[in-house]
């Protein structure tokens, strides 16, 4: 029955990688805000809860409202992305279902039903339930977003860090055994604190812009001081938050994906007391040589700060692009292989797979000793399985240039936001807010667009910098894709780029008008 | 719990989230009806009120069915989702025009018009019952696939396959598909009919329901007893649970319900549930809780169809390309450490229905009014 199949046409592994980071791309533009709104509208309702001033119930409303304009596109996107590993992704999906599908099947029944049902009683329940019910299902709504974060990210963590499996030979795939190590890796725990917290900023800009625009036109100026004071505040810890966060994140980064740390800073070669590049000329629109190059050229850097990002030692050593594909030592002793000895021994272990299921389930009737030998040279060179499908090294670099500007993006827009609180929050307590110049209430404005470029860039970072592999070290994205035509995966690329972006289009144009509204005040 | 139980396990488990989420189509099936049903505009915006406080249900048991199934039964995920990718695609645009629909159909600027977002509700409202009735149907017809897990170590690596160009809208080729489709959407449609005149407190709309829920009710089951007849008398797919070969059974599902009478019974007790449901509501003129048996006898019912196609050693997803390829719970699922440790998290399940139902009766203790449209919050 093997290899009766077509060869799989490289396009479809392109269009197919379009696709779902199209899909995730979209995603991202409504989730965060959604976490980050729950956070503001939950604190608002608990004031109205405490004050029973239908002021804070007026505020809440209003939040909620958007909220939950912005609450369906996060659902339409999301069910698209958890269906695209089965519909895009199979092979994946059979070779690491065992493992992955176990936290998607626990959002679906923890998170997903928790969210829907407690929204329903959030929008619907005000005079149906009592005040405290609707607090605690305003506030299970935004848990339920959370939780959901938690398990897909843990998903995804697993992706970037495959940690608590086993490969079966006779299975086929890789097969969960320490579902502790799945669901707590470090690896997840850091990424779901870094991706929520930078939610929360989303959530806490567009809240502090909004109020903004009203003192800016002279209107509801209560509703906007009151929740520039909250999300200036929420802001302003979520965003060093994040950057503390994100200082582990990248720390385990360098642990467990160098190749993605040597990708963000354009690092070509290595080795101790390394400097963190601040900027640096390295061309957007290629793939720089760093075999020939010493650096990227026109570097400004921070002396030590990489080394102390990636190993928390000013005199740490980082591997560079070219130590990764030709083999170092590490600072331990321990000697990390080279590219092409890696891909040698992914290859034998492809073979040793195939000569075990021969000799197993073949027509030879296997010998045991034979079957035995196999199994274990399977066994010493499985860690490098994924190399086999690898052809040549140049494919194990991600395109530099994404990685290295999008990490300055995320990284110089965080620290903006920062600033950006501290000064709001300045005018709040040492001045006067809402006779603030108009500059701080027009920066507040740009901020929106900022954060979600620096969010969006995070998870391009992220992504980006672990191609070629769907799973770290253990699968490529060639052997992960579903076998389609291209053209069926370009015409629904084309379909959710149409349908995604007129509905991102009327979405905005609904939340502009409902701003443009105001707050429905229950008093009149 | 030895493995053996855990598949049988889960496959009741991804067969009950089926059976629920064939109950909550109602939404579909009301919003398929929404310009019957609601008349005027105002009628309109009361039903689509009606199921948009519920919608959000169907949708994540959808999504939760299909994680479920990734989950414990990683083979049809991929085999399914990857080979039936236009069937499956045409299910989930549906349902993403619908996720939108409710919240944007009648906000200022929605750019779009009223009308087009309603239409999108009645889209979603046709296709998306019928296509995922046509899916579940060829648990019992089988699909055109191959799985060669022995592909991993040649040169093209990707181990599931559709055997033909297009990648599963053939299932729409075959009547007997199509027939089970259609009377999944005329079930939804009169789940639908149920639903709004029970949550609806709105005489001119139960009174054009009522007269609706006849011809519905009609084209169901004469659709429904087709199928069934045509189910108990076809061949089935079987399998050796020893040596896991797969083999075609005459009357395999007729021999199933035989064998496992208390499928049987569940298949019984949920027919006749359905039909009292039903003929209550259309013989009485102040019944309107018919939704509750007729809904409950859905469950029942579908859960007992697909414990048939899955239990009693029969391959559930059945190949007609290769009948060795053919899908069954032993072959296709989880190791036993990850359906042992998802058992566990199952537990949560009973948890997660009682806050629902407390959501669900707090939200529904007043029915839906055209004042409460106008004066509270609304869609």
């Amino acid at each position: 029955m093997s290899n009766i199949l077509l060869t799989i046409d490289t396009s479809t592994i392109e269009w197919s990688r379009a696709q779902f980071a199209l899909t995730a791309i979209y995603h991202w533009l409504f989730v965060p805000l959604t976490l980050g709104l729950a956070v503001i509208m939950g604190i608002m309702e608990t004031c109205y809860y405490r004050t029973k001033d239908t002021f804070w119930k007026d505020a809440a409303k209003f939040w909620q409202k958007l909220f939950g304009i912005n609450f369906a596109m996060g659902v339409a996107t999301g069910i698209i992305l958890e269906f695209e590993f089965g519909t895009n992704w199979s092979n994946y999906s059979w070779l690491v279902g065992d493992i992955f599908g176990a936290p998607l099947a626990i959002e679906g029944i923890v998170a997903f039903f928790m969210e829907s049902t407690f929204v329903a009683v959030m929008f619907f329940g005000w005079k149906k339930v009592s005040a405290g019910f609707h607090l605690a299902s305003t506030w299970l709504t935004g848990l339920g977003a959370t939780i959901s974060a938690w398990w897909i990210l843990v998903a995804n963590a697993w992706m970037q860090y495959p940690v608590g499996c086993e490969f079966n030979p006779d299975t086929m795939r890789n097969e969960m055994v320490s579902f502790a190590e799945v669901a707590l890796s470090p690896f997840a725990i850091d990424k779901f604190c870094h991706t929520v917290i930078s939610a929360w900023i989303i959530g806490a800009v567009f809240t502090v812009a909004v109020s903004c625009w009203y003192l800016l036109k002279g209107r509801e100026k209560k509703l906007a001081l009151e929740s520039i004071k909250i999300g200036a505040i929420v802001g302003l810890v979520a965003s060093v938050g994040a950057a503390l966060t994100g200082h582990h994140s990248a720390f385990r980064v360098a642990e467990v994906q160098p190749m993605k740390l040597a990708a963000m800073e354009a690092l070509y070669n290595g080795g101790t007391d390394q400097s963190l590049t601040a900027i640096a000329l390295v061309n957007p629109f290629a793939q720089p040589d760093y075999e020939n190059e010493a650096e990227a050229p026109l570097k400004i850097a921070v002396p030590y700060a990489l080394s102390i990002l990636a190993t928390n030692d000013p005199h740490g050593y980082v591997p560079g692009i070219n130590d990764i594909l030709n083999g170092y030592t590490k600072p331990d002793g321990t000697v990390e292989l080279s590219a092409d000895e890696k891909i040698e021994r992914g290859k034998k272990a492809i073979e040793a797979l195939a000569a075990y299921r021969q000799a197993k389930y073949g027509s030879s009737d296997g010998d045991a000793s034979v079957v035995a030998y196999h199994l274990e040279v399977l066994k010493e060179n499985m860690p490098y399985f994924g190399y086999g499908y690898i052809r040549d090294k140049s494919e194990l670099v991600p395109f530099v240039p994404v990685n290295f500007y999008a990490f300055r993006i995320m990284v110089g827009v965080g620290c903006l936001l920062i600033l950006f609180f501290m000064v709001v929050l300045f005018f709040v307590y040492k001045k006067d807010i809402t006779a603030a110049p108009k500059w701080l209430y027009w920066s507040a404005l740009a901020m929106i667009p900022l954060a979600y470029i620096a969010s969006e860039s995070g998870w391009l970072v992220a992504e980006f910098g672990r191609q070629p592999w769907t799973i770290q070290d253990m699968l490529p994205t060639w052997a992960s894709v579903s076998n389609l035509h291209s053209s069926s995966v370009m015409l629904t690329f084309f379909i959710f780029l149409i349908l995604f972006t007129t509905m991102l289009a009327v979405e905005i144009n609904i939340l502009v008008k409902q701003i443009k509204k105001g707050p429905e005040h229950e008093n009149n | 719990m030895s493995y053996e139980f855990l598949q049988q396990y889960w496959w009741f488990l991804v067969s009950l989230l089926g059976a629920l989420l064939v109950f909550l189509l109602f939404v579909q099936g009301a919003n398929s009806l929404v310009g019957s049903l609601g008349g005027d505009a105002e009628g309109r915006r009361l039903v689509i009120n009606s199921t948009g406080r519920k919608w959000e249900l169907t949708f994540t048991t959808l999504v939760t069915f299909g994680g479920a199934f990734f989950a414990s039964f990683p083979l049809f995920y991929s085999t399914s989702f990857g080979g039936a990718y236009w069937l499956w695609m045409l299910i989930l645009f549906t349902f993403v025009l619908q996720a939108v629909s409710y919240e944007f159909q009648n906000k200022l600027g929605n750019l779009l018009g009223v009308k087009t977002f309603q239409t999108f509700l009645v889209i979603n409202g046709i296709l998306g019952p019928l296509l995922l009735g046509g899916a579940v149907a060829t648990f019992f017809e089988g699909s055109n696939f191959i799985v060669a897990k022995d592909n991993l170590t040649g040169i093209q690596p990707v181990i599931s396959q559709w055997a033909n160009a297009s990648h599963g809208l053939d299932a729409l080729l075959n009547p007997w598909v199509l027939v089970f489709g259609f009377a999944v959407f005329s079930l939804a449609r009169t789940l639908g009919i149920l639903y709004v005149m029970n949550n609806v407190a709105d005489e001119n709309i139960r009174s054009r329901a009522s007269v609706r829920l006849v011809g519905t009710t009609i084209v169901f089951l004469l659709l429904f007893v087709a199928y069934l007849v045509h189910l108990l008398l076809k061949d089935g797919y079987a399998y050796d649970p020893a040596t896991g070969v797969i083999s075609i059974e005459p009357y395999k599902y007729l021999h199933n319900f035989l064998e496992m009478w208390y499928l049987l019974a569940l298949l019984l007790i949920g027919v006749v549930l359905v039909l009292y449901g039903i003929i209550r509501t259309i013989v009485s003129k102040t019944y309107i809780g018919g939704i509750w048996p007729t809904g409950i006898g859905t469950v029942l019912t579908v859960l007992a169809l697909l414990l048939c196609a899955g239990w009693n050693n029969t391959a559930y997803y059945p190949s007609t390309a290769d009948l060795q390829s053919s899908l069954t719970i032993a072959n296709s699922c989880s190791s036993e450490f990850t359906l042992c440790t998802m058992a566990y998290v199952s537990l949560l399940i009973p948890f997660v229905l009682a806050y629902i139902i407390i959501a669900w009766r707090k939200i529904d203790r007043k029915k839906l009014g055209r004042e409460e449209i106008a004066t509270d919050e609304a869609y």
